[in-house]
Formats: C-alpha cells, sequence, structure tokens
C-alpha cells in the first residue's frame, strides 16, 4: 500500500461526495428524519385508550367504578351510550378500543357480597394494545376491589389491614418507561446500517457503470489500496452521522447515557467495518448501482429493523428465528448501544457481543479486499 | 534495428470466455515509435486483446510480453509503463479537468519537480488550457478523448493501448488526435489503436486485420492493398446501383461486388480482360454505365476482401 496513491484516491472520494447531492442529503437528512420519525412516531407506549360505557345501572356505585377508569392515565372514557348496540357500533367504527358494560344489578350485587361481572369488549385488531388494555382494566378492577372490601371491613368494625403480598415495583434503567430511551440507541444501529453499506455499495458499482473502473484498473494502484482509499472518507461520514444521532438522543430526546464514551465508540468503529466491508464486497459483486443498493437495504437495514431486537425482543421469537439472529451483526450493536447508553454497562460483560462484531468485522474486511481483484471478467 | 528489444511481443496468445474464442492464438510483435492499427467489425477480439495485453485480462493460453515483462505475471510492473484509453470516455466526469490530471498524476507518481510542466504539457495539447476548473462532464467528447489521452500519457509511457479512441468524435478532433499519435510516436512511443475507421487505418505504420479473434493479415497499408487483393478493383459509376449489383453477382468474372457510397467497387481477376466485356454486359441488362475504370484498392476492399474469403472458410 502506497500512501500517495491511497491520498489520491481519498482525495478524490472526499470531491466526488462533495459534488453529489443525493450523498450529502442521504448523510445529513436520512439520520435526522429517521431519529424524528422513531423518537416521536414510533412509541409503544399504550396510554389514553378511548373507552366507551354503558351503565345500565347508573348508580352511584357505577359511577364510582369508572371514575377509577377516568382516573387511571391509561384509559379515557369517552362517551357514556344508553343501548348495547350503541356500544357495538363505536367499536365498529374505530371510536373506542375498549367498550365497558355494567350490569343493571351492580350495586345489589356488591351488596349481598357476590362476586359482579363487568363485561368488557375489546378491539383485538391490534392484539398488543388490546392484551395490554386486558391488564390495564383487571388492574384498575383490582384497584376499586380493594377500595370496596376495605370500606366493607370497616363497616363492620374489623381491623383494616393491608394485603399479605403486594408487588413493589422498581423500573430499573428506563425508569419511566418511555419507550424512545429504548429506540434511540436502536435507531443509530439502524442509521449505521443504511448509511454504511448502502452508501459504499454505490461507490465501486458506480465507477463500473460509469467505465472509470477500467481506467483506475490499468494503473499501478492496487485492489488494498482502492478499498481502503474508498472506504475512509465513508468511515468518517459514519461516525460523524454516528455522532449527530447519539447527540440528538441525549440532547433533544433526553435519552441518559450513562456507560463509557470508549465502549460505545470503540464498538461503533467496529461495527461501521461491518457494515462498510459489507456494502462495498456487495458493490463489487453486483458492479450496478441499482443491484448494488437494494441488495445493501436488503442484506443490511431490513435485518437491522426486523432481527436485531429492535422491534421484537430477540427472546421472544421461534427459536429458529432466534438463531438465524446470531448471524445478524446489526443484533450484537443494538444490545451493546442500548446497554452502554441506559445500563451504563462495564466493556467486561459485553465482551460476547464485541467478540462476535469484531468477527464479523474480520471476516467481511477479508471478503471484501479478496472480492475485488484487477481483473476485469 | 533487428538488436532492439520489441516493445509488445505476443506469441499464440489465446483468450476463451467459456465456449467461445474471443482471441484465438495470435501473435505479433511491435517495435518502439511503431504505430500498430488493429482492424476488424466489432466482436473480431480487438478489444480483449487490448485488455490482455494491459494486464486487465488474464489470457487462457500464450503469453505475452510487454516492455520485456510478462503481463499475466507482472502485471503491475506493466502498468507503470504503459497508458491506456479504453473505448467508454474513463474519466471521472463529476471532477473538474485540473482533478482528474491531478488524480491520475497522484496514481503514477509524477514527482513534484515534474508535476507543473506535464499539467500544463496535458492541459495544452488536451486545448483545455483556461479551461482547467470546467467539469469534464460538460467538456465536447473530442476534447474529453484528447483530455483522457493526456492522462494516459501523464506518466511519459513508453507504449500506449488505446482502444477505438475516436469513436464519436468529429473528423477535425479526429485529425488533432492522430496528429498527437505521431508526435508521441516520433518521440519513441508505440502505440497500439484499434480503429474501424479505414481512413484512421491509412495513418498507421502496421496494421493487424483481425476477424473472428484471428489475425487474417498484417503489414503496412500499401504492403495489405498490394498484397492481399487476390485481383484488380474496378469502379462502376451508373444510373440504377441496385439492377448492376444484382446483374454483376450473377456475372461469373466478377468475383466481388460492393456499393461503395454511389459507386460500386468490383473485383475482376484482370482489368484488360474484362473491361470491355462487362460494360456490354450491363448495358444489355438495362443498366447506363456513366463510368467503368480500374481504380487502386483502398483499405477497405482489403478488408471486404479478406473478411468475404474469411466468412468463406469459416462455413466449410
Amino acid at each position: 500500500m502506497r500512501w500517495h496513491r491511497l491520498k489520491a484516491i481519498v482525495r478524490k472520494e472526499v470531491i466526488q461526495i462533495r459534488r453529489d447531492l443525493r450523498s450529502l442529503l442521504l448523510i445529513v437528512a436520512m439520520p435526522l428524519l429517521l431519529m424524528l420519525a422513531f423518537g416521536y412516531g414510533v412509541s409503544f407506549d399504550i396510554k389514553h385508550i378511548p373507552v366507551f360505557v354503558y351503565d345500565r345501572e347508573g348508580s352511584q356505585q357505577s359511577q364510582d367504578l369508572l371514575k377509577h377508569f377516568q382516573a387511571s392515565e391509561y384509559f379515557n372514557v369517552v362517551e357514556s351510550v344508553a343501548s348495547y348496540s350503541a356500544l357495538v357500533q363505536a367499536l365498529d367504527a374505530g371510536w373506542c378500543r375498549v367498550a365497558i358494560v355494567i350490569p343493571s344489578d351492580f350495586s345489589e350485587q356488591l351488596k349481598t357480597g357476590g362476586p359482579v361481572g363487568v363485561q368488557a369488549l375489546l378491539d383485538a385488531t391490534d392484539n398488543n394494545t388490546a392484551n395490554v388494555s386486558i391488564g390495564y382494566s383487571e388492574a384498575v378492577i383490582q384497584t376499586y376491589n380493594r377500595k370496596v372490601q376495605l370500606e366493607w371491613l370497616q363497616r363492620h368494625g374489623q381491623s383494616t389491614r393491608q394485603p399479605a403480598v403486594s408487588v413493589d415495583a422498581r423500573t430499573w434503567f428506563n425508569e419511566n418507561l418511555e419507550s424512545t430511551a429504548n429506540i434511540v440507541p436502536g435507531v443509530i444501529a439502524i442509521v449505521m446500517a443504511v448509511i454504511g453499506s448502502f452508501l459504499t455499495s454505490l461507490t465501486i458499482a458506480r465507477e463500473w457503470e460509469r467505465g472509470t473502473m477500467e481506467q483506475l484498473m490499468s494503473t499501478p494502484v492496487t485492489p488494498l489500496e482502492v478499498m481502503v482509499g474508498k472506504l475512509v472518507p465513508y468511515f468518517v461520514i459514519g461516525l460523524f452521522d454516528t455522532a449527530l444521532c447519539a447527540g440528538i438522543g441525549i440532547w433533544w430526546f433526553h435519552v441518559p447515557f450513562r456507560g463509557q464514551w470508549s465502549v460505545f465508540v470503540f464498538s461503533s468503529i467496529l461495527f461501521l467495518m461491518v457494515v462498510l466491508s459489507l456494502g462495498y464486497f456487495i458493490s463489487v459483486v453486483t458492479k450496478s448501482q441499482l443491484a448494488a443498493s437494494q441488495t445493501a437495504l436488503i442484506a443490511t437495514f431490513l435485518p437491522a429493523f426486523l432481527l436485531s431486537g429492535f422491534i421484537y425482543p430477540i427472546d421472544q421469537m421461534p427459536a429458529v428465528i432466534q438463531l438465524i439472529t446470531r448471524f445478524i451483526p446489526a443484533r450484537y450493536f443494538m444490545t451493546i448501544s442500548r446497554d452502554v447508553f441506559l445500563k451504563g454497562t462495564p466493556i467486561a460483560l459485553l465482551r460476547d457481543e464485541l467478540l462476535a462484531l469484531g468477527l464479523f468485522a474480520a471476516v467481511l474486511t477479508l471478503l471484501a479486499t479478496r472480492a475485488f481483484h484487477k481483473k476485469l471478467s | 534495428m533487428s538488436n532492439e528489444v520489441p516493445s509488445i511481443s505476443v506469441r499464440d496468445l489465446v483468450k476463451r470466455f467459456g465456449d467461445f474464442v474471443a482471441v484465438d492464438r495470435i501473435s505479433f510483435e511491435a517495435r518502439p515509435g511503431e504505430v500498430i492499427g488493429f482492424l476488424g467489425p466489432n466482436g473480431a477480439g480487438k478489444s480483449t486483446a487490448i485488455r490482455m495485453l494491459c494486464g486487465l485480462l488474464r489470457p487462457t493460453e500464450g503469453q505475452a510480453l510487454v516492455a520485456g515483462i510478462d503481463v499475466a505475471r507482472e502485471p503491475e510492473q506493466v502498468r507503470q509503463r504503459i497508458g491506456y484509453m479504453s473505448q467508454k470516455f474513463s474519466l471521472y466526469n463529476d471532477l473538474r479537468v485540473i482533478e482528474n490530471i491531478q488524480f491520475f498524476a497522484a496514481l503514477y507518481r509524477i514527482p513534484a519537480s515534474q508535476l507543473r510542466e506535464r499539467v500544463s504539457w496535458v492541459l495544452e495539447m488536451a486545448g483545455l488550457t483556461g479551461r482547467e476548473s470546467a467539469l469534464t462532464g460538460t467538456l465536447p467528447t473530442g476534447w474529453k478523448q484528447r483530455l483522457a489521452l493526456g492522462c494516459a500519457v501523464l506518466h511519459r509511457p513508453s507504449i500506449l493501448f488505446l482502444d477505438e479512441p475516436t469513436s464519436g468524435v468529429d473528423p477535425v478532433s479526429r485529425r488533432q488526435f492522430w496528429e498527437l499519435i505521431h508526435q508521441m510516436a516520433a518521440e519513441g512511443v508505440t502505440v497500439l489503436v484499434s480503429t474501424h475507421y479505414m481512413d484512421e487505418a491509412e495513418y498507421c505504420h502496421r496494421l493487424i486485420l483481425m476477424f473472428h479473434g484471428r489475425i487474417v493479415a498484417s503489414g503496412s497499408p500499401l504492403e495489405l492493398k498490394q498484397r492481399e487483393m487476390s485481383g484488380d478493383v474496378v469502379l462502376v459509376e451508373c444510373d440504377d446501383l441496385g439492377l448492376a449489383l444484382d446483374l454483376l453477382q450473377k456475372n461469373p468474372s466478377v468475383k466481388d461486388a460492393a456499393v461503395f457510397g454511389n459507386a460500386l467497387h468490383l473485383m475482376v481477376s484482370e482489368v484488360a480482360a474484362d473491361l470491355a466485356p462487362l460494360r456490354t454486359y450491363l448495358s444489355t441488362g438495362g443498366v447506363l454505365v456513366t463510368k467503368i475504370e480500374p481504380i487502386s484498392p483502398t483499405l477497405e476492399d482489403v478488408f471486404v476482401s479478406l473478411t468475404a474469403n474469411q466468412g468463406q472458410s469459416g462455413k466449410e
């Protein structure tokens, strides 16, 4: 590897990136867009679920129960209707997710101490929201039950006593249970995967398409010089975008950063090497910009999105899919990024992930250097 | 001259792509300062041969020595000594003129002491002095090609490979381009240039005619015209070219007939014996002949004649 040739390639590549509006837009706009879209748009927090009620009794007790629903931040009692069919209509039309029916003998039953059934109808098209709604409903009812029991005991002169067992839940790492805290460190991995492999996949393919590669190959430049020279600018861009995303996450979305910067930077460098080599390898093999960019997206963006644990937790996946995720480099970086941001995990506990990333980086870099021979075929 | 080391020495060079034989056992040599023209239709194997000589393609069989170095073994050694211009324009359109020159200068490591002089030489040669900061993509084709040539010879290579450098270039620019080639040849550079323009072939010191991957003839333009024609060429001008062509192709004394512009070129075994009977033959067929006379063959005649022979032998 000769320094003067390497420098020439880097310089040329930087000029070309600077003059290419599409690349510049992608470099600056894409991280911003993804951060904002995921930071604001994608929220897995389920709150203010719209509720319709059909209170068949209309007693003080039934209203008291409904107040419990209204008081909870998870529910928003939109309307009280006067018939069962109106309730069905509201569910059909999507005006509410949950419909609650209070029986006409609600207070009567309560007095006799028998169990009272309150019906909840749920729109389960979104099964996740429905599931969560059931849980929240049960919690609301539970609180109400306790209150009723307490009152009953007091009325009968019994000493009041707290329930035997209660859960004292402390949420660690993401104290307020905000999904942005979980998402933002993940978006960094997505941005790196796209910028790193998409942009680089175009660079070699473009030279093949425009015929400049043939000219380049007729000069004394070596394949390694071409590769390193072309990747250095994108490496710097990748680091810039990583910093940009981390900055937005920390200062705009107030995601805590509890770990060590050195661990984060080191793992970012490894992950960048992985995606850059992958993009380079793809572009050497496909030799066309269109095929290269599409392959790069499918090979990096999709797995980083679906199989890295970004949205779907890996330990909830079927065993076969879990096995597949082991071959997705983004999975390891996703774990590291989240752990370093939220948990402040020390480097020793991330050893396996870092080793996996290092292995991927080594194999893919080797693959990329091997793929590009200075021969036409 | 005989004890000079040849710039290019090719021995039984073969390139196969699967079952397809692109270059079929070609051999030739080139001396320093020689301008060699590779002639042949598209697909004759010219580009493939040139790419092997530049070390861009690995030969299937045979040997190619460029500047005395085996290209297949030490392509990197060869590359510092050669200049190459591919068929497709291959400088960076999104780089300025000066940036393209500086890029290739850096790749070839032109010493700083010579850099200024070489850069202004290329600019002057390409007629681009004062337009250094123009984006290369905005230049007319002829200027682009001269700039490409400039970048290919920045490092003063002793051997230059040009693969159809003038395709799509206007006649005036083509002329200027060839003047440059001859200037360099005069300085001792060996130039191997492929073309399918017959008028350009006349500018070459020596021609190598390729057809279906094989060398079918080689020699100076004059030698080829004298040696390779198996008869004499007759020019016919008449009122109805189509009818005349039909008639002549049926006449046994005419070996070959083809349209050349607004006239016909015939190949006959002997002008003296055939001219008068032919005129009568055409007249009785209903063609008004305005001119019939022997002419010296053009390279195109030679080429048509040679490829026609090859086509027939290929069928056998």
